[in-house]
């Protein structure tokens, strides 16, 4: 049997990685919750994100952490843009050809970026990369402590915006009723856009937040979506607060998973969970019935 | 306040509006009466611009709203009620209130709900609890409510009466008088003739996408024949 300690340290590294993953699902379960569909781009966008982060850190000398905000902005934008003037336009209000559009531009943005940066691994040299927190019984490397940090205060700010603001409020009025939010006033192409910027925002979040520890190639961001989508079905498909302890929780499963199994073999636990929740709880621990 | 000539409008190949000419005055309640299927609710949407009419004119305050989208429609004050309510049923009772002053009536917010909580108490008894809980007929007046929110100069009501008890159904045209009796113009589409008809000052009646009686409520009610022929009474 292991020592408490070791365990410990694995659950602590296990809600650092998951803070990540809720990022990247937050973003996923946000614009499925109102689009009704799962954004196939996610990954591209996020590796996207983290090229970004690379370029800035690169080429002008901006620490990923101060690039986060102009990055995420950027984002925002870009994302607002792509919904609103290619995906919408090209869906013709089909949720089917969103799902087409979002695969069609993951392969363009996913090719773009091998054209550019070619397939070699990337990462970037910050200082205090290795600096780690003493627990006593552990160390906490800072860079992903700072990212949990930063995570759950990006998922409580999300909330926050959707229960308390007019957006918010329109964000979730059109994910159930869009004739009725149309009829309010609401303008449900321009809460599309914001909702998938706001998708594209959360995900640079997580690439600003990765990259002092973590490296980049062309399909880097697709690890994290497949575990960000099993976070998603887990915590019920459009639920903010299921995405955020869906992550935690499932950081947590794969940390000890590596523990026991060996490291190569962490994530079979995130799909064995994958499994049984499809088929005990297919809605999810906070999905509303269909 | 509200002025409609020539109005043609469809989906895809079919023409449901084949030339409506219509006007509500300032402070009157008009009814569009017609059975289901005769362009009643195609109209509406016409009105509030779900669809893009294809001919013809629609005027509201002076000002060409045909073809504008449903948010610059709401804008200008002509807010649609819509049939079966369309509420958000995910979301509590106060923020679908709160939403029907999304883009218009937002310095007013909190004394027009405070206004819609005094008209309907059983709103603010559920306040907190979500739309999609309520009854059939609460889930009207917070549809109704929601509407006047927005701070409307024309309400548009589409079949407010629909699938309510006998009951309720005298309830709901007792409170569109009093919504009404404060000087907000009331433009009311319902199958529900006899009330309907009380209600109004006048009437329209609609078949096959087009207007084939209008007059004085009181004139079309006291007409048998004209009831007979057009409204199955």
């Amino acid at each position: 049997m292991l020592a408490p300690d070791i365990i410990l340290a694995a659950v602590l590294n296990g809600l650092m990685t998951g803070s990540i993953y809720a990022l990247v699902a937050l973003g996923l379960t946000l614009v499925y919750g109102v689009l009704h569909i799962i954004n196939f781009a996610h990954g591209a966008t996020l590796t996207a994100a983290m090229f970004a982060a690379y370029v800035a850190q690169t080429a002008l000398g901006i620490d990923p952490y101060l690039a986060l905000l102009p990055v995420t902005l950027l984002f925002f934008v870009l994302g607002y843009a792509v919904q609103r003037f290619v995906i919408g336009p090209a869906s013709h209000g089909e949720d089917r050809n969103i799902l087409l559009v979002t695969l069609g531009l993951s392969i363009v943005i996913e090719n773009a970026m091998l054209a550019i940066f070619r397939s070699d691994t990337r990462s970037i040299d910050v200082p205090y990369a290795f600096e780690s927190i003493d627990l006593g019984f552990t160390f906490l490397a800072v860079p992903r402590v700072a990212a949990f940090g930063v995570a759950l205060i990006v998922a409580l700010l999300l909330g926050f915006l959707l229960r308390a603001t007019d957006t918010g409020r329109a964000i979730r009025a059109v994910a159930r009723e869009k004739t009725g939010a149309a009829l309010a006033g609401i303008d449900v192409p321009h809460i599309y856009a914001v909702t998938f910027g706001l998708g594209a925002a959360s995900v640079a979040i997580a690439a600003c937040l990765l990259m002092p520890t973590f490296y980049v190639t062309p399909r880097a961001g697709n690890a994290f979506v497949l575990v960000a989508f099993t976070i998603v079905v887990l915590g019920g498909m459009g639920s903010i607060p299921g995405a955020l302890l869906g992550a935690l929780f499932i950081g947590v499963v794969e940390s000890l998973c590596g523990l026991f199994l060996g490291e190569s073999l962490g994530q079979i636990g995130i799909f064995l969970i994958f499994i049984l929740v499809l088929l005990v709880k297919p809605t999810g621990l906070f999905g509303a019935r269909a | 306040m509200l002025e409609v000539k020539g109005l043609v409008a469809g989906y895809g190949g079919t023409e449901v509006l084949r030339g409506i000419d219509l006007s509500v005055g300032a402070g009157e309640i008009v009814a569009v009466l017609g059975a289901n299927g005769v362009g009643k609710t195609t109209l509406n949407r016409a009105l509030s611009g779900l669809i893009k009419p294809r001919a013809g004119s629609i005027r509201f305050e002076e000002t060409e709203i045909g073809g504008l989208k449903p948010a610059a429609i709401v804008s200008a004050g002509l807010i649609h009620v819509p049939e079966g309510r369309r509420i958000f049923p995910n979301m509590s009772v106060r923020d679908n209130l709160v939403l029907g002053s999304y883009r218009r009536g937002k310095p007013g917010r909190q004394a027009n709900l405070e206004r819609i909580f005094t008209l309907f108490p059983r709103l603010r008894e559920r306040a907190t609890q979500a739309a999609g809980t309520l009854s059939g007929g609460e889930q009207q007046m917070l549809a109704i409510g929601r509407g006047l929110m927005g701070e409307p100069r024309l309400l548009i009501l589409d079949e407010p009466s629909l699938g309510l008890s006998p009951l309720l159904v005298e309830e709901m045209f007792a409170l569109v008088a009093r919504i009404a009796a404060d000087g907000l113009a009331v433009l009311l589409v319902e199958q529900n003739v006899v009330q309907s008809l009380e209600l109004a000052a006048r009437a329209y009646v609609l078949e096959n996408g087009r207007i084939v009686v209008s007059g004085q409520a009181k004139d079309i009610a006291a007409d048998p024949a004209l009831k007979h022929a057009y409204l199955g009474l």
